[in-house]
């Protein structure tokens, strides 16, 4: 297939001022509208000519969807403030520091000045079949070319597929859910929801041709983080959070996770009251591994309640052919973000 | 406008107000090559993997390659044709030229406007910073140890400076 990165084909362009005059053209086009944030998953597909809308919506003209401020005891983070002003955002910093660890690991320094925190948790599909224009099932097609046998599928999936075994790329995402983030999203209609991140995400028993549940027409606004995983909630009585980000990639700039962990835990003394973990680069969406908190709960933080989460985490894993090595990275992950890296004398 | 396609974009380019007529589908280095004769900013890869387009929006290095033109209207854009004075290069310039730090000097510009972004905001930037504010910058004759010496000596010279 001919890939052709050098100019777009044409589309209208809108740059509307607000929310309601973004869903009133979006309305108009309906399937055959494109919303577009900072552009650096977007123009992909579009230079590549595999996605053809006919109109594109450029959010970057509305200011309500941008900056962070304080909501309830947490933040509200709009969708179109970028990865680097989350990254150096002093709130974020102290108290959410693993969506800091998490922003940072993404991409480059230039695609972070210009990619949104509302895109990377939004944005598509890296399997390259589909990125490619094959017409696999989530192009509306009846094959996944990844999972045939003779597919390339080092980087795809090992749990949860549902006929396409494509991963989710979003480094945010993991890290959306340790902090029990809440997605606003504004409907076509006007209706705002507000989501659960872990439900935002959606795998191909759900859409096979979706990564969230955005249809058109709609629109995330905001990204909320709540105080009760914020690094000072344990507050009183000993408890305290900790968290734990970290992604496994082939080189340390611009590639995408094969594999990513991030755990927000309150631990009280050494032992671990509660705890959220969620993995990406292994589905179709961003796992929270609610067995494995359940497991972990009221546990001693130590090696054996680690290798116990990890084996757990991984129970029903289904590698293909060139991905085998993601299963002991996956478990190696998990049982770091529980036991942590300091080395443990009991 | 009516015709949702075209557009005129007003902007700052390195200190200048212009004007461009714009397709929609037009990246801002198209236009910067087109309009402005300017090829500082180079396509290479086309797709955000390589920082050959790396221009400077409102003090921040974005990729131009996955930047559109329309993007640009309001902003305050510098390539790296913006950095010197007249004949007298800026000293970050100077200081890839004293250590030189590049061989065929396709990826210069990326790099250079990329150290300006660092040393905007860390003065005397550490070799971690440094690695950090670069990563997104290739060079294809593996200079890099020559540009970090480079990325330092322009430190030196911009205190010098100021
Ligand atoms: C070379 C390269 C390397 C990369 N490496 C990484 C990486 O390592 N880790 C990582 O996580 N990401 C990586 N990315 C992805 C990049 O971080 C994301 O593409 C970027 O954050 C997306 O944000 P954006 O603002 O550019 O969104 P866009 O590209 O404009 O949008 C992405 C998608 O989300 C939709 N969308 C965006 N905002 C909204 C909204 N508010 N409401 C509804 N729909 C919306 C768009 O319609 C589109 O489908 C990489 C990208 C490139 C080009
Ligand atoms: S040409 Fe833009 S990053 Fe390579
Ligand atoms: S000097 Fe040749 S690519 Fe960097």
């Amino acid at each position: 297939m001919a890939v052709i990165r050098d100019v777009m084909p044409a589309f209208e362009l809108f740059q509307p001022a607000s929310i309601a005059d973004a869903q009133a053209v979006l309305a108009r086009y309906g399937a055959d509208a494109w919303v577009l944030a900072g552009g650096l998953d977007s123009l992909d597909w579009l230079k590549d000519r595999i996605k053809r809308p006919q109109a594109v919506v450029d959010l970057g003209g509305i200011v309500e969807l941008k900056g962070i401020r304080p909501w309830e005891n947490g933040l509200e983070i709009g969708a179109m403030t970028t990865l680097t002003e989350v990254v150096t955002h002093p709130v974020i910093r102290d108290r959410y520091a693993i969506l800091l660890d998490a922003a940072e690991a993404a991409a480059s320094p230039q695609i972070r000045n210009q990619g949104t925190i509302g895109g990377n948790a939004s944005q598509d599909t890296r399997c390259w079949y589909y990125r490619a224009g094959w017409p696999c099932y989530r192009a509306g097609g009846n094959i996944c070319y990844a999972d045939t046998p003779e597919a390339i599928n080092r980087e795809h999936a090992i749990l949860d597929a549902d006929r396409c075994v494509a991963v989710n790329p979003s480094d945010t995402a993991p890290a959306l859910i340790a902090l029990d983030a809440r997605m606003v999203v504004r409907g076509a209609s006007g209706r705002e929801r507000v989501l659960a991140a872990e439900e935002y995400f959606v795998g191909p028993a759900v859409d096979i041709t979706r990564m969230t549940v955005l249809q058109p027409g709609d629109l995330l606004t905001a990204i909320r983080l709540p105080g009760d995983w914020a690094a000072s909630a344990g507050g009183s009585g000993g408890a305290e959070v900790q968290f734990y980000f970290e992604k496994t990639r082939d080189r340390q700039v611009w590639d995408f996770a094969l594999v990513s962990v991030a755990s927000a835990m309150v631990l009280r003394g050494s032992a671990i009251e509660r705890a959220r973990i969620a993995v990406n680069g292994v589905a179709a969406r961003p796992l929270r591994l609610a067995a494995v908190e359940e497991l972990v709960r009221g546990r001693p933080r130590n090696e054996a309640t680690a290798v116990m989460a990890a084996n757990r985490a991984i129970e029903g894993a289904q590698p293909l052919r060139f991905n085998a090595y993601k299963v002991p990275l996956m478990r190696n992950l998990v049982k770091r973000a529980i036991r942590g890296t300091q080395a443990w004398t009991s | 406008m009516s015709d949702a396609t075209r557009r005129t974009i007003a902007f700052t380019l390195n200190g200048r107000r212009v004007t461009a007529d714009v397709k929609t589908h037009e990246t801002i280095l198209e236009v910067l090559q087109r309009d402005f004769g300017l090829f500082g900013a180079r396509e290479s890869c086309g797709q955000g993997l390589c920082g050959c387009c790396t221009l400077l929006v409102d003090g921040t290095a974005v990729s131009g390659c996955l930047y559109l033109a329309a993007f640009a209207a309001g902003a305050e854009l510098v390539t790296v044709e913006g950095l010197a004075r007249g004949d007298e290069l800026h000293p970050i310039q100077r200081a890839f030229v004293e250590k030189s730090g590049f061989q065929c000097g396709f990826c210069t510009p990326g790099f250079i406007l990329m150290t300006a972004e660092l040393l905007s905001r860390h003065p005397r930037p550490t070799n971690e910073e440094i690695r950090h504010y670069l990563s997104g910058n290739l060079c294809r004759c593996a200079a890099y140890p020559d540009i970090i010496e480079a990325v330092k000596r322009a430190a030196e010279l911009q205190a010098d400076r100021t």
